[in-house]
């Protein structure tokens, strides 16, 4: 069965974070190396659950974010902080650099500008290019490419074991992480009593870093509403490996005032992706892909790169970004109450998770609570799933090969299936593993999966015995 | 460096386990065969419903028994047989990056050849709208489930699809406690040949024709299906599962990420009429060549393979290069798509195969250097195959043209 701990009401933790996605799972880090007693409540059935499972990984430079603002003093520190703990924790970069595209005069026009915000931004590796030159050094692109910025250090990471990452360190800290344990109220008298789906957990303080539902659980903290989330979906088309050699940087479009524009980029895993789309949508949980939408942008990336014309669709995926009614990050602080509420984390997550836990802990320390005595990061390695590096299939005694797709050993899913933080949905397991996330999507092993997990997910493969609790 | 092998087989479903045995019976010398799963058989060993073997061995097995049977005539005839053996890469020039539970190492040979067959598309290369939940699966994901753990992924899905396969599943669904609830397909009429087509309705499956599916919706499971009918009505209906059969892909993954590349059409490697793909030192057959046939065919096609290979061997001869062969829509593909002068051998493929995007009514015919050598006035039916006769003398003509032209 899924391992779900019955909430330790007895304990009294030093702080509470609602969300695992990507901020949440960096704040349980960040706050366990500071020494805190740690508990993190996720509704859904495993980390990464909501906006955070569906991004184009990029570890960006800040250079197109609001000069001054928080968010770019966030995505500095989050990517320093990233370069700095990645090799100790076994997590991948793949440096590509980024081509800011211009495809038409119009665009090119807005060039200068974007380069000197960005040089302005402290990032001073950009380069204005012709067209031709930028195509010398991606020859892929389209002849129709006017100009464009070389961003030399954004940079490509895996969005998914880089939270994985972050929340084992947490737990091997004693860090708790609760599942499907939704939060329904939060009351504060000195300490702060969270009634959650399966049972009430005790803290000093709380942070809300529940991302879609932000605005939601601050009202259920019972806080006025200082936000709102208006969910916009992005929808992402993930292409075969064989466009990988096509597409060696991260191509991005002059973004315009409400999105940053659809990307075609490199992933960690060897595949192109090509996405999001910018939709304003109410529903909050379900992000549906649509046929034309889909259609729409295959022409895109092909326009962008022709050979990704004749690519074969790998995987198709959408995500809700949890944006606010402003495009600035919406962070609070309560001090009376000891709470942080971290949102409206829009498109920049990835990059300043680390940064805004940080940020999170320099608020904590403002609070009235027991000083925390920071510990040693305990050792911790997580499996590489980047094609840039070694992988489990190219070392001996792996068993065999279950996914031949993305060359995913059994010795891989055997180990994520017994790692300290397991997946609790097919979902989770795809993101700790790769197994089925190729080109097949799981014609050959969706099967052998089916047996290899019985009784570990949420919702079971195979209906019958071994069907969720 | 001396070479492991002198053939390198790729694959051990049908295709390539008859060109092993028949490159050993015509002296090939050392003969390996590559299979990634623990047995042989490929796609055979799950399909439980059909029957193979009643031309190959004069006898009928089912699934896993068709695998056992390949594996000991393989055995006996001398193969090499390495299963759990998955190619990581292939580099042309007769060089292979290989994976086992020992490692990676790189094998070479003097020839290779690919027959690594065909798979249904996901629901992600169908661009299907909706939710993505559990329970979406292909066919042979389905029979896997059965064949292999005894589990099923669905009691009560919804079909997509009309392809001789959607009755193969429709058999598996109901010989393992599933109720498939209906049939929707996006042509106007049935995919697969009368009587087949009758087989849905008989087994008290609704059919709907001329569907187009909206949505799916689910948040662990499938919850539901949408759909608007040929009427232009929208209907849900709620279901457990989505089983999506056919549109088969040839498993060209080894050559989309080589300097050799896939015949845009086919999907497949381009191949000349011995089967040769544009590495001279590769060759290829089975359903990698341009997605489903039968097990017999791909084994035939394996052997007629092989026996030009292995002239290929004894001869060394330097090949011409090649006349690609040209045609337009509604031609879907022809395989084979190249022809090169002809040696001395019979060619391993006597006729042209050609499929066709829709259903057409009009006069198909082909062209030698600017002459008509042929002609045939019909009905073309998607998904099934056309065999045109290869001209004797068509491997040294200039040009090879495929025409089309609808009545009026």
């Amino acid at each position: 069965m899924l391992r779900t701990h019955a909430p330790p009401s007895q304990d009294l933790f030093d702080v509470a974070i609602i969300g695992a996605g990507v901020v949440g799972c960096a704040v349980a880090r960040r706050f366990a190396l500071a020494g805190a007693r740690v508990v993190l409540i996720e509704k859904g059935s495993d980390i990464l659950s909501g906006a955070s499972k569906a991004n184009s990984a990029i570890l960006h430079t800040g250079f197109d974010a609001p000069p001054g603002s928080l968010e770019l003093d966030l995505i500095k520190a989050g990517r320093a902080e990233y370069l700095d703990i990645r090799a100790g924790l076994n997590l991948p970069l793949v440096t590509t650099g980024a081509l800011v595209c211009a495809w038409n005069e119009m665009e090119a026009g807005k060039l200068e500008a974007i380069a000197a915000q960005g040089r302005a931004n402290g990032i001073t590796a950009l380069k204005l290019m012709t067209g031709a030159q930028a195509r010398t050094t991606m020859p892929g692109l389209s002849e129709r490419l006017v100009a464009a910025i070389e961003v030399e250090d954004e940079h490509v990471i895996d969005p998914w074991t880089a939270p994985l990452a972050y929340l084992t360190q947490a737990v091997a800290l004693g860090a708790r992480f609760l599942r499907q344990a939704e939060l329904v109220e939060g009351r504060f008298a000195g300490e702060w009593t969270l009634s959650t789906s399966t049972g009430d957990v005790r803290a000093l303080s709380v942070v809300n870093a529940a991302g879609l539902f932000g605005d939601v659980v601050d009202r259920r903290l019972g806080f006025a509403p200082e936000f709102e989330i208006r969910p916009r979906k992005g929808q992402f088309v993930v292409l075969d490996k064989a466009a990988f050699a096509h597409v060696p940087r991260i191509v991005l479009p002059v973004p315009t005032e409400i999105t940053k524009g659809v990307v075609v980029c490199p992933t960690a895993f060897g595949n192109v992706l090509v996405g999001p789309t910018a939709e304003e949508q109410d529903d909050r949980v379900r992000a549906t892909v649509e046929t034309e939408t889909l259609e729409a942008l295959l022409e895109r990336g092909a326009q962008i790169v022709p050979a990704l014309r004749a690519m074969p669709v790998t995987a198709v995926y959408a995500g809700l970004r949890p944006a606010s009614e402003s495009k600035a990050y919406r962070i609070f602080t309560r001090p009376e109450q000891r709470a942080i509420t971290l949102g409206g984390i829009r498109s920049t997550g990835l990059s300043a998770a680390l940064g805004l836990a940080q940020h999170a802990l320099s608020l904590h320390r403002a609070f009235d609570a027991p000083p925390l005595v920071p510990v040693e990061p305990p050792p911790v390695a997580l499996p590489n799933l980047a094609e840039t590096r070694e992988r489990d299939w190219q070392t001996p005694d792996h068993g065999e090969i279950v996914c031949h797709c993305e060359m995913v050993t059994r010795r891989e899913i055997e180990a994520a299936l017994a790692s300290d933080v397991p997946p609790g949905d097919f979902g989770g397991l795809k993101r700790r593993t790769r197994a089925g996330m190729g080109r097949c999507q799981g014609f050959y092993c969706n099967a052998r999966l089916a047996q290899m997990t019985k009784g570990r997910l949420a919702t079971a493969l195979a209906v019958g015995d071994g069907e969720g609790s | 460096m001396s070479a492991t092998a002198d053939v390198i087989i790729v694959g051990g479903g049908p295709a390539g386990v008859a060109a092993a045995m028949e490159l050993r019976r015509r002296g090939a010398g050392k003969v390996v065969l590559l299979e990634r799963e623990p047995e042989l058989g490929g796609a055979t060993r799950h399909c439980s419903h059909s029957p193979f073997g009643m031309r190959e061995f004069g006898r009928v097995y089912f699934g896993a028994a068709y695998g056992r049977r390949l594996a000991r005539e393989a055995a006996d005839a001398g193969v090499d047989i390495r299963t759990g053996h998955s190619v990581a890469r292939f580099h042309g020039g007769g060089r292979l990056e290989v994976a086992s539970a020992h490692g990676v190492e790189t094998l070479t040979a003097r020839r290779v050849m690919i027959a690594t067959g065909a798979r249904e598309r996901p629901r992600s290369d169908r661009l299907i709208s909706g939710d993505r939940p559990i329970g979406i699966v292909t066919t042979g994901t389905l029979q896997s489930y059965v064949a292999f753990h005894g589990l099923m992924p669905f009691r009560r899905p919804v079909i997509v699809g009309s392809e001789l396969v959607s009755l193969s599943a429709i058999l598996t669904c109901l010989t393992h406690g599933a109720r498939p609830l209906a049939l929707l397909e996006s042509e106007p009429h049935m995919l697969a040949p009368a009587p087949f087509a009758w087989f849905p309705r008989m087994a008290g499956v609704p059919v709907h024709l001329g569907t187009r599916i909206l949505d799916i919706r689910g948040t662990g499971r499938v919850e539901a299906i949408r759909f608007r009918r040929q009427d232009g009505v929208e209907e849900t209906i709620p279901c457990d599962g989505v089983l999506l059969t056919g549109r088969f892909t040839p498993e060209a993954a080894l050559f989309r990420q080589s300097e050799i590349g896939v015949d845009s059409a086919s999907a497949g490697p381009a191949i000349d009429q011995d089967g040769r793909t544009l590495d001279p030192l590769c060759f290829a057959s089975g359903n990698l060549l341009r997605a489903v046939e039968t097990g017999g065919w791909a084994y035939r096609e394996g052997r007629a393979v092989a026996r030009a290979l292995a002239l290929d061997l004894a001869h060394e001869p330097v090949p011409s290069a090649p006349t690609a062969v040209t045609f337009e829509a509604p031609v879907k593909l022809v395989v084979p798509s190249l022809l090169r002068r002809q040696g001395s051998g019979e060619p391993a493929f006597r006729d042209f195969q050609l499929r066709f995007t829709h259903r057409v009514h009009g006069r198909l015919s082909l062209e030698i250097d600017g002459r008509e050598v042929w002609a045939q006035t019909r009905t073309f039916f998607p998904e099934r195959r056309v065999l045109v006769p290869i001209p004797e003398g068509a491997s040294a003509a200039g040009s090879v043209r495929f025409r089309f032209r609808e009545p009026g």
